[in-house]
């Protein structure tokens, strides 16, 4: 039997958040964004390239914080690379009933995200495990230079 | 009941008055080291709370009924009460309010508004609670006075030897806590009370932390004012103190305005009564200060010195405990603390170690404590923190440590 912190931390989010993906900056980005969880003092870094069709060209981050959201920012990261803009947006309310919504089944679009699952047992933790897709939400509305977001709005 | 000497108080026999404290929490039994947020309440001030409730419930000092006059007896009874706990020199130097918040925000903008003029400063510390920090802030923004910090030395301590030329006479008001409430430090009030009056300055204790935890008389630590909370103390929430020096309440004008603090109101003008009750405008917390009442008398029976010594002891031992875990880094003075200790462990975020240790039933508060200065201070974006009580005991941090160390190996 797997206890719910077994669910909320599955090896894979551990592995991830030890060995974050896509960790590191986009000399040539378009858009950066700073994403702060004041709550909690998680940061993230987010550096978007898009393509021509203003997708997702590459994708990365740096930042510290609590193991669900640097985990959730390097899982992210590797899904959205190369993803259109409507991609992005369709994957980012999938994955937000992923940790909030109860009754929600977990798409199969969301691949390894559904790993992030566990987070809905644990209400703190959504705001950990959101702050990576607010950036990539505040990056699509800027569309170039930087910007702030934050879990709080002020 | 509990009247033992300080050695020999039955330490179990005083657990067993919390009735939470036979809570499980997923499936194990509940270790509550969060007292620092709030404690727990005996079953004794849950009970005067329902007495009041079912016996003597009616509105204060407007009543001629008899309901009206119980309940306007014991509220006043109870601001007795407090002020002999603390050594106050009249129940007319205590205002109830709904916190330590509460009661720093009313001097901040009733003493503050009146004798703040700008380039005044207003001389505060590097550990100090949001709620310590925030209305100073807003009190500057109004009227152009000026905020300076005592710097926290690595060890924890105030940088006293700063003192001198931080505290001199354009500093109006020296406010700083008692007891902080992520290192533990105890600081050092009488000596600091005594310094601010030197150059002519007013002195607030923040004593949220220590008034439930250790003894104190007001005309010995020599403070103006002091701002301290019911739900730390064994008390209900919604109940507050502000202790303020006769003279300085009397020449202060009202706070909020409304009924209860009034003589004479016309449309144009009122006239406001004395303190205290000229900062209590509208329906105070009644239960809450009865409440409160109850749980000085259980404090008491139990008595301070012995309450400090206990909790002195545990805290000590937990920082001990803590220290000897490989990749922890342990906060605060390593002597003499209050009952609290903060770390970090390299193995897990703060919020991973506490969502891990809720799971096995114990109860930490991890994050920035609302110290975000003393966290950057301290170059970490928050800490996990146990905190402890007279309930608390040795064999619930032996536990603690053994699920830290389950931690690790699950993180790492």
């Amino acid at each position: 039997m797997t206890t719910e912190i077994e669910e909320l931390y599955q090896e894979v989010i551990l592995d991830h958040s030890r060995r974050p993906r896509n960790f590191g900056e986009l000399a040539d980005a378009a858009v950066r964004v700073h994403g702060d969880n004041p709550a909690c003092g998680d940061e993230i870094h987010l550096d978007v390239k898009f393509d021509t069709s203003g997708a997702l060209e590459d994708i990365k981050f740096t930042g510290h914080g609590c193991a669900i959201s640097q985990a959730s920012a390097s899982l992210m990261t590797m899904k959205l690379k190369g993803k259109s803009r409507a991609e992005v947006v369709e994957m980012l309310c999938a994955f937000h009933d992923l940790v909030t919504e109860e009754t929600s089944e977990a798409p199969k679009t969301l691949g390894d995200l559904r790993v992030m699952k566990g987070v809905r047992k644990f209400p703190q933790r959504v705001k950990c495990a959101m702050l990576a897709w607010r950036a990539v939400e505040q990056a699509l509305e800027q569309g170039a230079g930087e910007a702030t977001v934050s879990t709080e709005p002020a | 009941m509990h009247r033992i000497a300080a050695s020999s108080v039955d330490w179990k026999a005083i657990r067993a008055d919390f009735p939470i404290l036979r809570e499980q929490a997923h499936g194990h039994p509940l270790i509550y080291f969060d007292s620092a947020a709030t404690s727990q309440k005996p079953r004794i001030v849950i009970e005067a709370l329902r007495n009041f409730y079912e016996h003597e419930n009616a509105n204060v000092h407007r009543g001629l009924h008899t309901l009206s006059s119980r309940a306007t007896e014991a509220y006043e009874k109870s601001r007795k009460r407090v002020a002999e706990y603390i050594g106050a020199a009249s129940a007319d130097e205590i205002v109830f309010t709904r916190g330590t918040t509460e009661s720093i925000n009313l001097v901040a903008q009733a003493w503050g508004g009146k004798f703040i003029r700008e380039g005044d400063v207003i001389l505060l510390t590097e550990m100090e609670h949001h709620s310590n920090l925030v209305p100073w802030q807003l009190l500057a923004e109004r009227t152009g006075a000026r905020l300076r910090f005592v710097p926290v030395r690595d060890n924890g301590t105030l940088d006293l030897d700063q003192l001198p030329s931080l505290l001199k006479s354009d500093v109006k008001l020296f406010a700083f806590t008692h007891i902080s409430n992520s290192l533990g430090t105890i600081n050092p009030v009488a000596q600091l009370c005594e310094k601010a009056h030197a150059v002519g300055a007013l002195s607030l204790v923040d004593a949220a932390q220590s008034a439930g935890h250790l003894p104190m008389d007001v005309r010995v630590l020599g403070c103006d004012f002091l701002a301290f909370s019911g739900h730390k103390m064994c008390g209900p929430t919604g109940i507050g103190v502000l202790y303020g020096r006769a003279d300085i309440l009397d020449s202060m004008p009202p706070y909020h305005g409304g009924g209860e603090m009034i003589v004479s109101v016309a449309l144009e003008k009122s006239a406001f009564k004395k303190a205290p009750h000229r900062f209590e405008a509208g329906t105070p917390s009644i239960a809450g200060a009865i409440g409160l009442a109850a749980a000085i008398d259980y404090i008491e029976q139990i008595g301070r010195a012995a309450i400090f010594e206990h909790d002195s002891q545990l805290a000590r031992y937990a920082a001990d405990r803590l220290t000897e875990l490989a990749g922890t880094r342990v906060f605060g003075p390593k002597e003499e603390r209050g009952a609290l200790v903060g770390f970090v462990m390299d193995a897990a975020h703060p919020h991973d170690l506490t969502t891990f240790a809720d799971q096995y039933g114990l109860a930490m508060r991890g994050g920035h404590h609302c110290n975000q200065p003393l966290m950057r201070r301290f170059g970490v974006s928050g800490t996990t923190r146990a905190s402890f009580y007279f309930y608390n005991t040795v064999e619930e941090i032996d536990r603690m440590i053994e699920i830290l160390h389950a931690a690790v190996r699950f993180f790492s």
